[in-house]
């Protein structure tokens, strides 16, 4: 049976991506099977009392090395702050290419804790900061210091130990082109170097608790137990910056998109689903809900899409103990077409991510392919006709040609890059200054606008003629040659309209890192947990793959 | 050092910050960036030209030419670049074009180096006394020293018919001895070592 791949017009509306959960190809699971054979070290741990001082994490595999150097300072509790606009951060942290020297650590020293106003060189990779949670960090040192574990109860409603704020790569700030490790086979799927620095940062957050909490009081105190260690994650704040990348990278948003679309399919089509891969499958569905039972948030939105999923997930498993004929073929295919039919789209997106768990095969062939080599399609195809423009548009783009952009609800918003902090940020047109230096995020208006201009041309007419009169929409060109390449690499919705949801975006980019337990604090940010349950760095030589499921929380 | 990132970044931005349009900000970003990356100074020559736009017009070209002359005001480098890439397919038909009075014609170099991988041909650029040539994009190979030429009357383009840059009589010596990794066939190697049989036409 030939199952066709999920319609772009439907699954690319924001509403939908904004309901997409992490999954087996979700970058930071990925990264752990990976760098499960690699040989994992801490370098050096130099803190003073108070757990102030350099740590650094490595590992090796073969010739390669990578090592993450953390930076601890003291930090006053009316300094700290989540936000983009702070200066200084609890901790900081680099990854470099290889093992830093005495002398490196001594220049990323005055360099890291800079942050966006330092200077990393080549050999850096990715550079990041976090903040401690008061609320977490003081209370399971107080536990451990006094010999007591803390209450698993209570950690879950946090999740982590400290928040990072924001994560760079690729560039930014002098660290590493991309181009430069592009070719190393162990980073082949995206934000490899990136989720790495988040794990090491997460042991680093558990070793500074216990040192901190032994020297407090040498005499009494315990370790975090293992397993609580492990049900502890790295939180994330996250704002507005993450949102312009999906609509920047869409050749990258479309492989994220046709990996997890293209394992549905496969999984749909499988004929005769092995009994072993369907219970577990199951078991994955009813350990999860463990997670969706722990979370967490004061957002009416998103408390309205949880006690949803809370329901569904409750028809659902019904519907497979009592309803279901486990004995048809295309199982899988029918069990899609069940939730489809059935549940909200948060609900549809969660079992598709289930769906993925007994199917190794499927997704480890699928990783590799979710990075983009974006240079390659940059150029304009000018040589082609107004005609492929015009059908180009009219196939991919329907929904988009009805909307009417003279009307203000749907130009309300505009999307610029701030002067203080040159991080992108969305404002109401009508009421602040600056639309006229809006970043070219709006594609479903410039879509348009190029749809009119080309409305009454020849359609025999080269794009490369077109151009010479009309180079004030080429991005809009670009990206309509793009979408017919890449069907996933466009948004279906207008991101400047009245009814922008802007961290949908974010959700949507969160969901294939592989985080949980979203916490909008607005509708432009929130906070998430990554790592959570997973393995900790000595146990990744043996571990299973499900452990997202089997967490204390 | 500035990543590649951060130059391809801030030369966008700037670009478009001069007033080009955010399509053709893109293409300046991607240009300049292949100017440093090639060793050539991209960033000097985009800062110098987007200083002048402010208060000095530049001509705009359309549609390119064998001879392209702007008497008074002269040529934009980038419109120029913008629209010789966009055109080559049409301009490859040329033997040679010429552009007079072309501001700060550096910045329309990294838009012949991709020409020359958009058409699959090598391209030649004498720009003053300086030679240039576009090797698909993978190289630039030049005697350009770097000097910042705000405005010049020689820009003179021409497309290199894929011929080779060696005659016969060298190709057939590298040949002779490339023959010396060749075994010579026996009768009975005949037979049994390439494989069909000796008949393979039945």
């Amino acid at each position: 049976m030939q199952i066709e791949l999920r319609d772009p017009k439907k699954i690319m509306k924001l509403k939908r991506l904004g309901s997409f959960h992490q999954s087996k190809l979700s970058f930071l699971r990925s990264f752990l099977r990976e760098f499960n054979s690699w040989d994992y070290k801490r370098e050096l741990f130099e803190l003073d009392n108070d757990g102030y001082g350099v740590a650094v994490y490595s590992f090796k595999k073969e010739q390669r090395k990578y090592s993450l150097v953390c930076f601890a300072n003291k930090l006053d509790d009316n300094e700290r702050s989540d936000r983009v606009i702070a200066t200084k951060w609890d901790a900081s942290f680099t990854l470099y290419d290889g093992i830093p020297t005495k002398r490196d650590i001594e220049r990323l020293s005055l360099n890291v804790p800079r942050q966006e106003i330092g200077r990393m060189t080549y050999k850096e990779l990715t550079l990041s900061r976090a903040n401690k949670s008061m609320r977490a960090f003081n209370y399971v040192v107080e536990c451990l210091s006094n010999g007591s574990q803390p209450s698993t109860k209570k950690l879950s409603e946090i999740g982590y130990l400290y928040r990072t704020t924001a994560v760079y790569g690729s560039g930014k700030f002098g660290l590493a082109d991309r181009f430069r490790i592009k070719n190393r086979p162990e980073i082949h799927g995206p934000f490899r170097l990136e989720m790495m620095l988040v794990y090491f940062v997460r042991q680093f957050t558990i070793d500074q608790v216990n040192f901190i909490s032994k020297n407090k009081n040498p005499r009494k105190a315990v370790e975090l137990d293992k397993n609580i260690a492990r049900s502890l994650g790295i939180g994330n704040s996250t704002g507005l910056g993450m949102a312009p990348f999906i609509v920047n990278h869409p050749i990258l948003l479309n492989n994220w998109i046709l990996a997890r679309e293209t394992a549905l399919k496969k999984i749909r089509e499988i004929k005769d689903v092995k009994q072993e891969d369907f219970n577990y499958f199951f078991e994955c569905l009813k350990n999860s809900i463990n997670n969706i039972n722990t979370w967490n948030t004061d957002s009416d939105y998103q408390k309205e899409k949880i006690k949803n999923l809370k329901i569904d997930l409750v028809k659902f498993i019904k519907y497979l103990e009592q309803e279901l004929d486990k004995k048809k073929e295309y199982l899988f295919n029918i069990i899609f077409n069940w939730v489809d039919t059935n549940l909200t789209e948060e609900s549809i997106e969660y079992a598709v991510s289930l769906f993925l768990e007994p199917y190794n095969e499927i997704v480890d062939q699928l990783t590799p392919t979710m990075s983009a080599d974006e240079e390659k399609f940059f150029n304009i195809p000018v040589e082609r006709k107004i005609e492929d423009l015009r059908v180009i548009i009219e196939r991919n783009y329907t929904e988009i040609l009805n909307i009417d952009f003279n009307e203000d609800k749907n130009i309300q918003n505009f999307w610029f890059i701030s002067k203080n902090k040159e991080e992108p940020r969305v404002a109401n047109r009508f009421e602040e200054i600056g639309s006229e230096l809006e970043q070219p995020l709006a594609i479903a208006r410039d879509v348009k606008s190029l749809y009119l201009r080309i409305k009454n041309l020849k359609n025999s007419m080269t794009i490369s003629r077109f151009l010479a009169d009309n180079n004030d929409l080429r991005h809009a060109v670009r990206r309509v040659f793009m979408i017919e390449k890449f069907p996933y690499s466009e948004i279906q919705d207008n991101i400047i309209g009245s009814e922008l949801m802007p961290i949908d975006m974010l959700r949507l980019k969160l969901s294939f890192f592989g985080a949980c337990k979203f916490d909008p604090r607005s509708d432009k940010w929130l906070r998430i947990c990554m790592f959570q349950g997973a393995p900790l760095p000595e146990e990744l030589k043996k571990f299973k793959d499900n452990w997202i499921y089997n967490s204390l929380n | 050092m500035r990543s590649f990132s951060e130059i391809e970044t801030i030369s966008k931005r700037a670009s478009r910050g001069a007033g080009f349009s955010w399509g053709v900000s893109e293409e300046i970003g991607k240009s300049v960036r292949l100017l440093e990356m090639f060793g050539l100074p991209g960033i000097l020559y985009l800062k110098s030209y987007l200083e002048r736009i402010s208060n000095q017009n530049f001509q705009k070209i359309t549609l390119i030419s064998a001879e392209n002359i702007s008497n008074n005001i002269p040529y934009c480098p980038i419109s120029v670049g913008v629209n010789f890439m966009d055109q080559t397919h049409n301009l490859e038909k040329i033997d040679k074009i010429n552009f007079s009075n072309l501001a700060y014609p550096l910045l329309a170099v990294p838009f012949l180096s991709r020409s020359s991988e958009i058409i699959g041909k090598k391209i030649l650029l004498n720009l003053e006394n300086f030679k240039f040539l576009f090797n698909y994009n993978q190289s630039i190979f030049s005697n350009f020293d770097c000097s910042l030429i705000t405005k010049t009357s020689k820009f003179l383009i021409s497309f290199n018919q894929n011929e080779d840059s060696f005659d016969k009589m060298t190709w057939d010596t590298l040949y002779k001895i490339s023959q010396k990794t060749f075994v010579d066939e026996t009768e009975s190697s005949k037979q049994t070592s390439a494989g069909a049989g000796l008949t393979d036409n039945d």
